[in-house]
């Protein structure tokens, strides 16, 4: 155990400190990555939810089924816009 | 550019023992360098040059169409007519109702528009739709606030600004809370997220496929992973079809959520 905290040591003294440009990199990657995930989770739920509920629209009622497609498609894009802002955050954190 | 993905030498370059893929840095993929007038207001590039096939395609189309419109429709005619029936079956009369109809050209063309300039996503050798750079759905986005204001204060006067930020029916001390909220949502939100959902859309397929063509041209490249990079490429194959989708869809929600503005303008009461 000691051997392998030793060696470990080793290693972490041999790595050279990183600049500020790497420490900005790596903070803006890990946090590109959590912004995104943390945004994909409500719209997902939200999207699933939605979807679920309006196939059971439309298995109940296959007549209106036009109807609750337009009504499917437009909640789908407001739901969808807040994962969207998650991915340009993602972008702006990652590349700018 | 092209030499970039087409040498996978170029891409492997960066590697000490041991593989690696290098992802094109984001300016590499969808920044183009002008023809001419390179920083200037005129400056002409690839967005540029597809913005104009995107608004030259339908003239011509419905030009062709028109130019010999009979009764019986035939040949391109059908063809036109079906997607004007489209329009208006799934965006206007739905979301406006039939006294919507006078909006139908310009939604059409915002359609059309929308749905060329996307499509250049999977035309192969353009493989970049117009819509993933912020100006092109920022001004159509801007063309959709201004119509659906200027058809409220058209039909309704300066009206149209009290209904929609004092909304009937609701206690005299909310309106401290609901209007702030009214304000923000109908004049600023809608045309920002209009913009930013087509934008986000297709720059998220844009990167989608090329990440998978870098990884499908690494993993070939590397020999024994040729198999692997079969894989790969059947998934770039799959998402190809899926950004046709895409394409259209967006383009589709885009002028339905306009008519759904205008409508929402042309009858304040829902």
């Amino acid at each position: 155990m000691s051997a392998l905290t030793n060696a470990a040591a080793e290693i972490l003294a041999q790595a050279e400190p990183l600049s500020a440009a790497d420490q900005k990199g790596i903070a803006g990657a890990s946090g590109a990555g959590m912004a995104y995930g943390l945004a994909a989770i409500g719209p997902g739920i939200g999207i699933g939810y939605l979807v679920g509920q309006a196939v059971q629209a439309m298995a109940r009622q296959p007549e209106s089924a036009g109807q609750v497609q337009t009504t499917m498609f437009l909640g789908i894009a407001f739901t969808e816009a807040l994962a969207l802002i998650g991915f340009v955050v993602f972008i702006l954190l990652k590349f700018v | 550019m092209l030499s970039a993905l087409t040498n996978p030498a170029i891409l492997l370059a960066s590697e000490e023992g041991g593989g690696g893929v290098e992802f094109p840095p984001i300016n590499l993929i969808v920044k183009w360098p002008s023809a001419f007038g390179e920083g200037q207001w005129y400056g002409f590039n690839k967005i540029a040059l597809i913005s104009l096939i995107a608004m030259a395609v339908p003239v011509l189309l419905f030009w062709l169409a028109g130019r010999k419109a009979s009764l019986v429709p035939t040949g391109i005619q059908n063809v036109m007519e079906s997607s004007i029936d489209f329009v208006e079956k799934q965006v206007v009369l739905p979301a406006i109702g039939p006294d919507g109809m006078r909006y139908l050209p310009m939604l059409v063309s915002m359609f059309f528009f929308i749905w060329i300039g996307n499509l250049f996503e999977v035309i192969p050798t353009a493989h970049m739709p117009a819509n993933a750079r912020m100006a092109n759905p920022v001004m159509l986005a801007v063309v959709a606030w201004a119509m659906f204001i200027g058809v409220g204060v058209k039909h309704h006067g300066l009206r149209y600004f009290k209904d929609a930020l004092f909304p009937p029916g609701v206690p005299k001390a909310l309106y401290l809370l609901v209007t702030p909220i009214e304000f923000l949502s109908t004049f600023l939100i809608r045309p920002f997220s209009l913009a930013v959902r087509l934008f986000a859309n297709m720059l998220a397929g844009h990167i989608l496929l090329v990440t998978f063509s870098v990884l499908t041209i690494t993993l070939v490249a590397e020999g024994i992973l040729a198999v692997v990079g079969g894989l790969s490429f059947a998934m770039l194959v799959a998402f190809t079809g899926f950004e046709f989708m895409v394409a259209f869809l967006q383009a589709f929600i885009f002028s339905l959520l306009t008519a759904v503005y205008i409508g929402g303008a042309l009858h304040p009461a829902h």
